[in-house]
């Protein structure tokens, strides 16, 4: 069982939250607590919570981190909840000083999750709601059967991402009721007020009724089609239209919650670790460490940082990036001064101490998400400093290989995988293709083709939820295509598109 | 204590298992967790199940990377996380670091995994020898056991505690206070000698992929007996019509072409057993490789002749792993099985693609002989 604080680890924790007000940190109320190795592992299983519903999957989860554990692959430093209060956990075997480290760390986060924009529409009692949820998700069992229960778990999940991350934060649809007025009032087209009955022609020419009345000739139409707008929140319509059971309707509105709760964090992965990382480092270099603790910090905090050539380290690039920026704006790198300069030494040599890289910084945190902060901060000398570069899969030489170390395309390629965190966009279409209550999806091609097999197990799984045939166009080496599947068969054909 | 995960672990397992949702079985992956032994990546399989998704396949999508190296140069095994479904926790903030492995504790891994037994050693082990196994640290020693980064680091530490220490000129001077010395003990160990022939079908029917699962299967099968017996020493032939003795670079890479006579090989390997290695002394282990299309009936009657007489009395166990090529996989296991299957210490299995080296490396080493 978690256990709260030591008196000694309380004592740091006052004055580690001591020196992150100091530096500005602004956050929630945030409350540590001890758990073993093991515990650790389950929570990080969970997710990050204390308690999730049964699922198989958690236990998958926890079989590799327990099993990296042992092995000594790998060990979990920490772990933080947004959620207000915040929880963060401390594993009881670490050394003091990795204790400050992930206090200072953990701090970091909690002012990100509280200021950033992407988190504002987060549930902030998520760690209740998840313990509803499994209580929820419980009772189902005790009533329809673990299989049946968990079954339609696995079905769900494999649309899970199928949601559409952005609209916490818009209006997709505009409200009914002022749609609906709006409608009536175009009912008869009559154009402006006449005054004068021989002015009729000229305020009110026949080509403008014309186009009038195509325009509210085309608003019906769009009425009558279901959904009227091509909808990115497939498990919503899933929701509003399938014929699903009371308890099929309660777990698939649990997961699509859980969905959109962990969403932001995905937005943000690299700039919150970076966040975080940046503030322990800033914290213990500055304030918090010990003499005798140097060699054992620098040692940890290295391991984190470290790289590996095939994927990107998302501590490592965001604390750079975050460094590169206050650097800038301390130094007054930026605007069109600066951009126009293309005398290397002048450069080299820039600093107008302006010192306002802190504030910048700050500033950065709360309205930015990984794709903007990567495609307005990522600079070619950043890039050309970090030695990144785009790698792909060379088919004769079975073998991965670095392609390409120019700028523009090591940043397309990265702000590639951070859009829809480098998933398919797929909306719905048509709630009521040919006119036979069937599903028909559509995947939003940018270049790159669906994994085929995938893609048929994911529309069975579908199907069992949508009960009647489900389809979705799609292109395969630029031509269109639509997949099916009937409930029995797959079938392919091509599309125009 | 119990945890409640250990419900969701258990189930997990059982399914991975095939015992229960058998309508999952066909998403389970192998996946794998990637270790280092020095500059080399390990990988240590672990699986997963992927739950189908509208995605992209990973190859065609690639990704960036950081870190040195000339366009067009190869990213090293490991380096690209395999299963793209396979994310690591979602939450928040999950600190990873990488240890390097030691290929015993490599070996050890692959024992729980596959829950080998320990092998029983033939000998009664009457030679003892005495062991020095370093377990500790000590300030006092010999210089010639001071451990570098120990003394290193407490040098570093007093100094920064002292104040003398200056980061523009890093120099660390260590007294005699601050040195640190490795510090052992003496066990005794029971003096057991082991020794591996590997035996390879090169004729023109085994091709890279087969050499391959060869090459993967031998290098575990020689991790588990390397841990198992200290001083193991390897030897290893090819054959083809004819068979020689070869090093092991050559083993693994010489392609030959023309007919098979498996008998060479047996022959050569009692041979080799009868000069260099007297039953009474050391534990042997014949593994043969081969993808089972013998010449001639009549080469096979030799072939289990010579291992009913000669080999099979003088060894702890012979192994036979048959590796399907593309042109099937032959007759000659099916011989062997019928001739020499009840043996205790006869091992035979079929290996048919890379994912079957699991199992086949239970098959050899299960018996724990």
């Amino acid at each position: 069982m978690p256990k709260s604080l030591t008196p000694r680890l309380a004592a740091l924790r006052d004055e580690i939250h001591g020196y992150a007000k100091e530096f500005g940190l602004d956050f929630f109320e945030t409350i540590f607590e001890m758990v073993s190795y093991d515990e650790m592992n389950m929570v990080a299983a969970y997710g990050g919570f204390p308690t999730r519903y049964p699922h198989w999957r958690w236990g998958m989860e926890y079989e590799q981190l327990a099993k990296g554990y042992e092995y000594g692959l790998s060990k979990i430093y920490e772990l933080v909840i947004n959620n207000d209060p915040c929880y963060a956990y401390l594993m009881e075997s670490n050394p003091e000083v990795d204790q400050k480290l992930v206090m200072a760390h953990v701090y970091g986060h909690c002012d990100f999750f509280k200021n950033n924009f992407s988190f504002r529409h987060t549930n902030r009692r998520m760690i209740d709601d998840m313990a509803n949820h499994a209580t929820r998700v419980r009772r189902w069992i005790d009533k329809i059967g673990v299989e049946k229960v968990e079954d339609f778990i696995d079905r769900t999940l494999s649309l899970e991402n199928l949601i559409d991350q952005h609209s916490p934060h818009i209006r997709r649809n505009p409200d009914p009721k002022r749609a609906e007025e709006e409608v009536k009032s175009n009912e008869r087209v009559e154009g402006f007020k006449v005054g004068r009955e021989y002015m009729r022609g000229y305020i009110n020419p026949s080509e403008f009724l014309d186009s009038q009345r195509k325009r509210v000739e085309d608003e019906k139409q769009r009425a009558k089609k279901f959904p009227e707008r091509p909808q990115r929140d497939v498990l919503l319509f899933l929701l509003e239209h399938a014929p699903l059971e009371p308890w099929e309707s309660d777990i698939l509105a649990i997961l699509r919650d859980e969905a959109y709760y962990f969403a932001p964090q995905g937005q943000t992965k690299i700039m919150n670790e970076g966040w975080a990382s940046y503030w322990h480092s800033t914290i213990m270099t500055r304030r918090a460490l010990k003499d005798d603790e140097i060699i054992d910090y620098a040692d940890h905090h290295s391991g984190t940082m470290g790289t590996r050539p095939g994927a990107i380290n998302p501590y490592k690039l965001g604390i750079e990036l975050w460094r590169d920026i206050e650097d800038r704006w301390n130094k007054g790198r930026f605007g069109k001064e600066w951009d126009e300069c293309d005398d290397l030494r002048a450069r080299r040599s820039w600093d107008k101490k302006l010192g306002a890289g802190r504030e910048k910084i700050f500033e950065v945190r709360k309205h930015y998400n990984d794709i903007t902060f990567i495609d307005t901060f990522l600079t070619a000398e950043f890039a050309q400093e970090q030695k990144l570069f785009v790698y792909g899969f060379n088919d004769k030489r079975n073998s991965w290989e670095i392609m390409d170390r120019e700028f523009r395309k090591v940043k397309t390629k990265l702000l590639q995988g951070l859009t829809n965190f480098g998933q398919p966009i797929i909306e719905v279409v048509d709630g009521n293709h040919e006119n036979r209550a069937e599903l028909l999806l559509a995947h939003k091609h940018d270049g790159q083709d669906l994994k085929g097999d995938y893609a048929r197990e994911t529309l069975r799984n579908l199907q069992s939820l949508w009960r009647r045939p489900v389809n979705i166009i799609t292109r395969y080496d630029n031509k269109g295509v639509m997949l099916r599947f009937d409930g029995t068969n797959h079938t392919e054909k091509k599309v125009e598109l | 204590m119990t945890l409640k995960i250990h419900q969701d672990h258990s189930r997990f397992k059982q399914i991975v298992r095939g015992k229960i949702k058998a309508n999952l079985r066909k998403y389970v992956q192998k996946g794998e967790m990637i270790g280092k032994r020095g500059k080399d990546a390990i990988s240590i399989p672990i699986p997963f199940i992927d739950i189908p998704r509208f995605k992209y396949g990973h190859r065609e999508q690639g990704g960036v990377g950081q870190g040195d190296g000339e366009v067009g140069q190869q990213l090293g095994p490991g380096a690209v996380e395999p299963g793209e479904g396979h994310q690591a926790g979602q939450g928040e903030g999950d600190h990873a670091l990488e240890v390097d492995v030691t290929l015993d504790e490599l070996a050890q891994i692959l024992g729980e995994e596959l829950q080998l037994p320990n092998i029983e050693r033939r000998q009664n082990e009457k030679i003892v020898t005495q062991k020095i196994r370093y377990t500790g640290i000590n300030t006092t020693g010999p210089e010639s056991l001071r451990h570098f980064k120990r003394t290193y680091k407490q040098a570093l530490r007093r100094q920064i505690a002292a104040g003398t220490y200056d980061p523009n000129r890093p120099i660390i001077i260590p007294t005699r206070e601050d040195r640190r010395y490795r510090s052992y003990k003496l066990q005794n160990l029971p003096e057991t000698n082991a020794v591996i022939i590997y035996m390879m079908d090169v004729s023109g029917s085994m091709g890279d992929e087969q050499k391959e699962i060869v090459r993967i299967e031998s290098f575990w099968l020689d991790t588990w007996l390397r841990h198992q017996y200290k001083g193991l020493e390897s030897r290893y032939i090819i054959h083809d019509a004819v068979a020689r003795e070869v090093d092991r670079d050559t083993f693994f890479h010489t392609r030959e072409s023309g007919g098979t006579m498996i008998s060479s090989a047996y022959k050569l390997c009692r041979d080799i057993i009868a000069a260099d290695y007297p039953k009474s002394a050391w534990n042997i282990y014949p593994f043969h490789f081969s993808d089972g299309d013998n010449w001639s009936a009549d080469d096979t009657r030799q072939c289990i002749e010579m291992l009913r007489d000669d080999v099979l009395p003088n060894v702890n166990q012979f192994a036979y792993g048959q590796v399907e090529s593309p042109y099937g996989s032959g007759q000659f296991i099916k011989d062997l099985r019928e001739a020499v299957g009840d043996s205790p210490n006869v091992a035979l299995s079929e290996i048919a693609d890379k994912d079957a080296i699991y199992a086949s490396i239970k098959d050899f080493l299960g018996k724990g002989r």
